[in-house]
């Protein structure tokens, strides 16, 4: 009852990128499938029975840590949440690591760039006369940025995001899909005290964290494995927003009034 | 001797989880320089995976819940063994550790009134637990993660440095804890990415490491739930406590085989779903115990009554505690009542309309329509029990999370042991953390800073020693004497053996356990713990997976050891531990703790039994001497007020007369 029929475990064949900062190559493997298998679980067979060091990043295989991100067939995806069944049996899946960061090993990369970005972020500014237990918010108010906080940080939309991908040197300027909806996150915050301090979040995306760069290829949101629209909810209206703060002298103006009566 | 670096910190975490974190944060805003350590990307810990929400008695929804009525549901949930302060300080301060977490920009669902949201959970008498959806320790997580960077930005603008004074070694390992004059000097680790070894040096260390489930092979645990702290705790002189209390929790995914143990929340018989055997009855109705019979409903008219108008209903059977559930299912399996993939049916697509379940479940939605090609607005999910919480941990002092005899180091989170006693309610484990979390830092800061004159200095002995154990995998370290000569044994495959282990563990000493299998348990962990010493790994020290699985073994047979001989020396059934052949709940056991230490270095002779034996005075003895000591040790009495929480009809189920007769 338990145990799946024969029929459905066949032979698949791979090529794995292996290899280390001094280079590599695609190496072959033959590779048993069994039924509702994920990519992640032929990577773990391998290392099994084949390449007991093969180097592969994975927590929780369930799609909720956003570990276990690497490139199929040339695609941006978590390696335990692409089932085998996408696939035709005869067809050579190839897996390689993440191409938009520095390789460490094998499927390890250097994803380093997005705690760096991370930092760059100012964090929630807690409003000065709330004190715990005394924050109000409505569902309706919370639910933008409670989208943008289903992101598990799998940086797939920092590797495909094509600012970046074959640019190294647009890192410096450019905060990526990732932290720049972290900005738009803080901005719809319904609490969030930035702009009493002085933080103006919208026109830091534009002029500190490179969303002029962005030109809404979407490429971001069709790699999200949460589903997020990180283009159409959290880029394009931080775009609006900070074109609204840069060009229009009556929105500065109302902006700076409302902030002195409030 | 090779050279290792050295780093100087006040202290040091090991695990940047929930409770890591959480102690990470209170120890730098004491002002100490805080080193964090994670085996993972920061981020990413197994906090991530945990779904349902934060219990705490805010009292949003129902405003009859308070600290009282929490810590009443916690101690019936534990059956009555947790240590009742800990059980208290908890329900005490959980409200203040999440309202907290909102002025770190934590993002919680709202009531209509625009306070924290709150959800009804098993074995909680109110709605009780702060929750964002189905992905709550996401956003416990990121929450705690960005608390951290913000004060890596502050740091930052003061210095210049981001690390300065709190710094997260992430992708690193610590394989001992470091003691010099029977006080904790500092922590012996490697980096994943490039092997290299480091030592940092540290007066105070707290561990914050999870748990132990992936010595078992149905589990919802991730690979880094080696039971790395329990084993660091017991090396170090420490002990553990209640190790034969392990949560199976009663609803892992079933099918497909890859899947099997993936966890499905709570969340989802706490928001109304129902589970049905192969035909088509709820029948949680008939696994009432004896107990809890006046708080369940009777009937599904009742039952379903209760989510409207809690007041003039009682709860839904389905709302148990995890271990009634867990038992019941396996039960109904084992009757040939299960559904096609041996679980039994739970069905939320009869009971709320679908655009509720995706709002309300959506993380579930999108595991089993990605993963198992299930609707789960259209049709059931096949369910059954998985490997899900260890309740035992490291013994510790209740008030400071300090491990009791060994000065310097401390515990919080899972790897502490006492606060749920034989059993956890869902909810309890994420305030655990930070309630703990945030006790842990803030005592081993006080702890640093009292001995900050006399800052221990790690020998290089102690470095040369761990820098050979963990070399030992690439033939390299040095082997003692009577190892060198069985040396031409074959080498064991690390992934082998692991396997093996996670076999034996699940089928033996697994949610029902009888006397026979745990002494066979004992027998291959006795065998396993040979070929683990074989452990063989190819390549070199780089990012190299079957290597760092071969150290991690040494973790899971000593942790799996004191599961299995805990389990066997206790005669009775309590909460997450279910014997056969001792099928009832024994109120002499109640004040009982089963105390795990690391037994003298020197193997035994078959059959002398440990000092255990002779304190048990049931100690079977069975076969090989292991590495670990159990004794038995009576509990403190609870105290007279928290004891008055209680009816006198409901203490005399769990406490003896004299205890009752005591006052």
């Amino acid at each position: 009852m338990t145990t799946a029929p024969d029929t459905t475990s066949y032979d698949a064949h791979f090529k794995v990128w292996r290899g280390d900062v001094d280079g590599g190559g695609l190496e072959d493997f033959t590779v048993e499938v069994n039924e509702g298998e994920v990519v992640l679980d032929i990577i773990h067979r391998l290392q099994a029975t084949q390449a007991p060091d093969l180097a592969v990043r994975w927590n929780c295989k369930a799609g909720k840590c956003g570990s276990c991100s690497a490139e199929i067939n040339g695609r941006p995806r978590l390696l335990c949440m692409t089932r085998m069944s996408v696939f035709d049996r005869d067809e050579t899946l190839t897996v390689t690591p993440l191409r938009a960061f520095p390789v460490v090993r094998d499927l390890v990369t250097d994803v380093g760039f997005n705690y760096e970005k991370a930092r760059q972020v100012p964090a929630f500014v807690p409003p000065q006369d709330l004190g715990p237990g005394e924050y109000r918010m409505q569902q309706e108010d919370v639910g933008r940025s409670q989208e943008f906080r289903k992101c598990i940080e799998c940086f797939l939309c920092q590797d495909t995001c094509h600012v970046v991908r074959d640019h190294e040197e647009n890192k410096t300027a450019f905060a990526g899909p990732r932290f720049l909806m972290r900005v738009a996150e803080l901005d719809m915050h319904p609490l969030d005290a930035a702009e009493e301090t002085g933080l103006d979040r919208k026109s830091t995306a534009q002029e500190e964290h490179g969303l002029g760069y962005c030109n809404i290829t979407k490429c971001c949101t069709e790699v999200c494995p949460e589903h997020i629209k990180i283009t159409d909810n959290a880029l394009i209206p931080l775009k609006e927003r900070a074109a609204d703060r840069k060009y229009d002298p009556l929105v500065w103006l109302g902006n700076k009034i409302r902030r002195r009566t409030s | 001797m090779a050279h290792v670096e050295r780093q100087q910190w006040d202290v040091v975490i090991v695990g940047a989880g929930g409770a890591g974190l959480r102690a990470a944060i209170e120890a730098r805003e004491q002002g100490l320089r805080t080193a964090v350590i994670c085996k993972s990307l920061f981020g990413k810990a197994h906090t991530v995976m945990a779904e349902g929400g934060i219990a705490a008695s805010m009292g949003n929804v129902n405003e009859g819940d308070n600290w009282q009525v929490h810590f009443r549901d916690t101690m019936r949930g534990g059956k009555f063994l947790n240590q009742w302060r800990m059980a208290e300080l908890h329900a005490r301060e959980a409200p203040d550790r999440v309202w907290e977490l909102e002025t770190w920009g934590a993002l919680f669902d709202r009531t209509p009134d625009g306070r924290i949201s709150q959800r009804n959970f098993g074995g909680h008498e109110y709605p009780r637990l702060a929750h964002v959806g189905d992905r709550t320790g996401l956003e416990l997580i990121r929450t705690l993660q960005q608390k951290v960077v913000s004060l890596q930005q502050e740091d930052f603008q003061e210095s210049g440095d981001y690390e300065a004074r709190i710094k997260v070694f992430q992708e690193c390992t610590v394989t001992q804890v470091l003691k010099e004059d029977d006080r904790v000097s500092g922590v012996f680790c490697y980096e994943r990415e490039s092997g290299r070894f480091f030592v940092l040096e540290s007066p105070a260390v707290v561990l914050a490491t999870g748990g132990i489930g992936k010595s078992f092979k149905v589990t919802s645990n991730s690979w880094e739930y080696t039971g790395d702290g329990h084993a660091l705790a017991l090396l170090a002189g420490a002990s553990l406590i209640n190790m034969e209390f392990v949560q199976f929790h009663p609803t892992g995914m079933v099918w497909p085989p890859s899947v099997k143990g993936i966890l499905v929340t709570e969340s989802v018989r706490g928001d109304g779903g129902v589970l049905r055997n192969s035909e088509g009855k709820r029948f949680m109705f008939d696994y009432v115990p004896d107990v809890f019979k006046e708080k369940y409903a009777e009937s599904e008219q009742e039952a379903d009554g209760w989510y409207e108008d809690p007041d003039s209903n009682r709860r839904p059977p389905e709302l148990l505690p995890r271990d009634e559930v867990a038992r019941a299912i396996n039960a109904e399996v084992k009757a040939g009542r299960g559904s096609p993939h041996g679980g039994v049916f739970l069905d939320v697509s009869t009971r709320m309309p679908a655009e509720t379940i995706k709002r309300r479940l959506p993380s579930m939605h999108h595991q089993f329509r990605e993963l198992a090609d299930v609707d789960i607005t259209a049709e059931p999910m096949e369910v059954g029990p998985t490997c899900h919480y260890v309740m035992g941990g490291v013994d510790v002092d209740s008030d400071t999370a300090a491990a009791r005899g060994v000065p310097g180091l401390f515990a919080a989170g899972e790897v502490a042991g006492g606060m749920h006693g034989s059993n956890r309610l869902g909810g309890n484990s994420l305030s655990d953390l930070l309630v703990f979390g945030r006790r842990a830092g803030l005592h081993a800061a006080e702890y640093a800073r009292g001995h900050a004159d006399e800052r221990p200095r790690v020998g290089d002995a102690q470095i040369d020693a761990a820098a050979a154990e963990a070399l030992r995998p690439f033939g390299v370290g040095s082997a003692p004497e009577e190892e060198r000569a069985r040396e031409p044994e074959a080498a064991e495959n690390p992934y082998t053996v692991h396997q093996d282990l996670q076999r034996s563990m699940n089928e033996l000493v697994g949610i029902i356990r009888r006397e026979e299998e745990m002494s066979e348990a004992l027998e291959r962990l006795a065998e396993l713990r040979e070929r683990a010493r074989r452990a063989k790994v190819e390549g070199h020290r780089q990012f190299n997976p079957g290597w760092h699985l071969a150290l991690d073994l040494r973790n899971m047979l000593l942790v799996s050891e004191c599961v299995a001989r805990a389990a066997l020396n206790r005669t009775e059934s309590r909460g997450g531990h279910t014997r056969d052949d001792h099928p009832e709940m024994d109120r002499e056991w109640r004040r009982a703790n089963l105390v795990c230490t690391l037994a003298a270095t020197a193997p035994e002779p078959p059959g002398a039994g440990s000092e255990a034996a002779a304190e048990a005075g049931t100690e079977t003895g069975a076969g090989r001497a292991g590495r670990i000591a159990l004794r038995r040790r009576e509990m403190p009495p609870i105290r007279k007020d928290l004891l008055e929480l209680f009816e006198k009809e409901e203490l005399i189920k769990y406490l003896t007369d004299e205890e009752l007769t005591s006052e």
